[in-house]
Parts: structure tokens; sequence; C-alpha cells
């Protein structure tokens, strides 16, 4: 059965959100961003593809600059979203990060409920009543497709969930606090086949609202959830283009080595 | 290839036997001495202990104001300490977590978690008790309170460090400020190790008397003014132990049995605080 969503028009614009310019990252002396530049549009899904070390992750992390929670990591050049620049040094980091949510690759539940895992980010810049709590939880709950299964103990640990369920609670607590990106740094690749399918399906949910970027090492999964992919290799931006594009007319060659399984 | 296994074999059994034997001999030891002391302890245990104060010589009593000494003592030593300890456990685990205090800092910790107790009572003897003319309960206190905060700063240090990054970095990813991220987090994440830190520091101090002879001092009547010479069990242990009198003899007894049921409760409560955490 197809479903009525899934046919009708996706909502995209061709709004650009995010703007990267002439973006270098360093760890300590190693240069591990080389010279980015890239345009990432509003309300679409972005995929940053290439091998181990290619510096994808990295150019994820300072989308919200979780870098910063190391000495030694610098970016220069300048990341614009909504053509603020928020390398700037006068950004407030914890309001950019309301702004720019991220989700791990290991499912990182807080230690505590399931419930209060969700109502913690939201508590932390807006006062809302119990019942308006209540709400948004269940809402961020079923928005991560998640509800259904929690429902009945809301208030056990969010670790007794199982890894996939983990996953999703990691993306309901992300979307609760609103934001407007969404970053995912491989964020199926600890779970098994199925659980991975629900996170996929959930990210084609999302794309309607949210501005994402998935870092992924699985290029089936690329192919499958993003409308454009970057190929990275040894810090460079080798192609960024419509995913379609990189994966079966790539205009480099290095591209078409990668995806064809010739390296990497 | 029969005979290497065979010869491995026999190796194997020789070696487990060796510790088998070291074990028991270990354990051994320990098993006379808390026998004994379960033993002579006791005999003497009944509620005058509780009630009634240290005895003159030749005369029964109890170790009232001994154990209400301790008590109060060791409860300001670690309202002095375990502040102190936690703080700076958390500045070197998050805050100072690349910074060269921070190896300084545990350096020196290292070697106080290490010195000798009498020493301590020395340094707050001539810090406190000699600028202020008497011994007292409060520099007995202190001088606890300096054991409690290497211990509590150890295990802090190393509870948080075992906090995984990922989850720092998913508290900070949803716009936590970084105390909340520690405040909500990692202490929450760390708490049981905290508290068994905590409750170890208490069974350290509560068997220390060489501190306490120079700066607490000892007192024969109920006393609860901590400007002045206050009781402890450590020290009336010490001096009723080593007093030709059969009475005070049968409470130094009672009262290291008070002791060590007192450390292997907080023990046990450690344990199974972090054994919940493990089997979760």
């Amino acid at each position: 059965m197809v479903s009525l969503e899934k046919v009708a028009p996706q909502n995209v614009s061709d709004r650009s959100k995010i703007e990267i310019k002439n973006l270098n990252f360093y760890y300590g002396e190693t240069k591990a961003l080389k010279n980015i530049s890239m345009v990432l549009p509003e309300r679409s899904v972005t995929a940053f593809i290439g091998p181990s070390g290619c510096g994808k992750s990295t150019l994820l992390r300072v989308l919200n600059r979780i870098y910063e929670l190391y000495p030694k990591q610098r970016a220069d050049g300048e990341v614009l979203v909504d053509g603020k620049n928020i390398l700037d040094r006068d950004q407030d980091l914890n309001l950019l990060r309301t702004k720019v949510g991220m989700v791990f690759q290991k499912p990182t539940p807080f230690p505590m409920s399931i419930y209060e895992n969700i109502a913690f980010g939201v508590r932390l810049y807006e006062q809302v009543s119990k019942s308006e709590m209540d709400e948004r939880v269940e809402a961020a709950l079923r928005r991560a497709a998640l509800w259904n299964e929690v429902k009945d103990k809301l208030h056990s640990g969010g670790t007794s969930l199982s890894g996939g369920q983990q996953q999703r609670l990691c993306i309901a607590r992300t979307v609760a606090v609103k934001p407007e990106i969404i970053l995912l740094d491989e964020p199926a690749s600890a779970l098994d086949p199925l659980s991975t399918a629900k996170i996929e399906e959930l990210i084609d949910e999302l794309r309607a609202e949210y501005t994402i970027v998935i870092v992924t090492h699985n290029m089936q999964q690329a192919a499958r959830v993003s409308r454009q992919t970057a190929f990275m290799y040894l810090g460079e931006l080798v192609e960024f283009d419509e995913t379609a594009k990189i994966f079966t007319s790539p205009r480099e060659k290095r591209t078409q080595d990668y995806v064809t399984g010739r390296f990497g | 290839m029969t005979t290497i296994y065979a010869r491995r074999k026999a190796t194997n059994a020789m070696m487990m036997g060796l510790c088998v034997g070291a074990a028991a001999v270990g354990l051994a030891w320990l098993a006379l001495i808390l026998g004994a002391l379960l033993y002579k302890g006791l005999a003497g245990l009944n509620l005058a202990v509780f009630t009634e104060m240290t005895p003159p010589p030749g005369s029964a009593g109890g170790l009232l104001n001994a154990i209400y000494g301790s008590v109060i003592v060791s409860v300001i030593a670690m309202l002095i300490g375990t502040p102190i300890g936690i703080l700076a456990g958390t500045y070197m685990a998050e805050y100072g977590r690349f910074s060269k205090l921070t190896m300084i800092v545990r350096f020196i910790n290292d070697i106080l978690l290490s010195a000798p107790s009498i020493i301590i009572g020395l340094f707050v003897y001539e810090l406190i008790v000699r600028p202020m003319g008497h011994f007292s309960g409060l520099a007995g206190s202190v001088a606890l309170a300096i054991l409690v905060i290497p211990v509590v700063v150890r295990t802090t240090e190393d509870m948080l460090s075992l906090v995984p990054n990922a989850l720092r970095e998913a508290g900070t990813a949803i716009g936590a400020p970084r105390w909340i991220v520690i405040r909500s987090v990692g202490y929450r994440a760390a708490m049981s190790g905290i508290v068994t830190g905590v409750l170890l520091a208490v069974a350290r101090i509560s068997g220390e008397t060489a501190p306490l002879l120079f700066t607490a001092l000892n007192n024969q009547f109920w006393s609860s003014n901590l400007n002045a010479p206050i009781a402890s069990l450590p020290v009336t242990i010490f001096q009723f132990a080593l007093s030709p009198y059969q009475e005070w003899q049968q409470l130094a007894w009672t009262g290291a049995l008070i002791i060590t049921l007192t450390v292997l409760t907080l023990s046990i409560i450690a344990r199974s605080l972090t054994g919940r955490k493990e089997g979760h």
C-alpha cells in the first residue's frame, strides 16, 4: 500500500537555510576540513557521505558548534544560518543549540525517566504548566513514532528501552525543543535493520518541517532518505549535488569510485 | 600435543592451589580478628554502653559521651569535607579536564590520600590548637575533614570521568548550559558512585585516632561544646585498652565492636549502591 503522504508533492522550498563559506577546521595542528563551501536548502534532507576520517562528522559538529566542548578544536570561515554567521564570537551557543538539534550515533538517553528525558529540554527555555508539559511530551513521542510503545511506562528509565527505541527517544527529545535544523550523526549505524527502517521512515516524515543533515556510512541510506548528497574525501568537499545525480551520474571520478564501491 | 596439554593442566592446578591458599591465609587473619572482636565485644554490649558516661577507673559505665563526641565530630568533618571534595572533583572531571591545574591537584590529592593521619593531626595542632591555646572538638573535625577531602575528590573525579562524553554532548546539544549538564546529567549518572565515596570517607574517619589525639583530645565527661576537648570512640578505646582496669578494657572491646559494625554497615550500603547501578 502506498501512503498518500508520499505521493503528494513534498513541502520543499529552495530557500537556503545554511550557507557554508570557506570553512576550515583544525584539530590542534591538523587541518580536518579544507575550504568547504556549500548551500543547504531549507526543509530537505542533505546527506554527507565519504570514507571514515573524511571530515563529514566534523563538518556536522561545526553546525551546532558542539566541538567547542573540547580545547584545541577550532573553525574559521563562515557558517550562515538564516543569514547570521554562527561562528561569530558573540553567538550564544546554548541558543544556537536549541535551534540546531543533534542526534548521535550511539543512543544517549539521559539518566532519568522517559518523560523527564523530554521534559528536561523543554524546561530549559520555556515555562510550561504540568498539563502543557504532558502534551508536549506526548506530541514529541508521537512525532518520533514512539508514543504507542512507551505511553504506559513514561516514568520508567530511558535506558530500559531497546536501542532503536532509545534512538527514537533521542529524536523525540530533540524535536521537543522545537529546533529548525536537525543534525543526525550516523543515527542508525548502531541499530538493527528494523529499527533502521523506522528511523528512516521518521526522517522522511520530519523533512517537511525541519532542515535535516545526516551523516551516514551507508550509501543506500543516503540514497533513500536524502534530496541532496555531499561526497567528502580527506577533508575536502569533492562533490555536492542532487542525490540521484551523485549516485547515477557523478561529475567526479572519485565520487564515482566511492559510490560504486571501488574504494572506501 | 597431549603432553603440552597435560603439563598446562598441571600448571594450572598448581597455580590455582597457590591462589586459593593465599586467599585463605589472608581471610583467616581477618576471620580471627573479627571472631575475637565479636567474642570479647559482645560480652560487654548492653544498654548501659549507650546510656551511661565513661566511668572512672574501677567502676561500671558506658560510652555515651564518646559515641556522641565521635558522631558530632565526624558529622561536622563530613559537612566541611564533602562539599569541598565534590566541588574539587567536579572541577577536575568537568571544567578543568584538560588543564594543567587538574594534573597538579590530582598529584597533590594522591599524596594527601596516603598521608599518615598523624601528620594531619600535627598539622591541625599547629594550625588551630596552638593559636587557640586549647584542644577542641572543632579542631578534631577540621583534622578529619582533611582526611575526608582526598577520598571524596578522588571518587567524585573518577565517577564523573566514567560518565560517557556522549552524554555530555547530548546534554549540550539540546541547549543546556554546562552547569545544568553537570547537575542534571553528570551528577545523576554518577550519583551512586559519589555517594559511595562519601560513605567510604565516613568509614575512613570513624576509626581515626591519631589526628584526634592532637586536636579533640578526650573528655571523661559529657560535653557538647565544640570549643573544648571532646570525647571520641577511637581515643577512648586507645586510652581504655592500654589501662590496667578490667572494666575499661571491656569497654574498649565493646567500643571497637561498635566502630567495626558501623564501618561494616556503611560498606554494605556503599556496596549495594554501586551494585544496584551495575545491575541496571
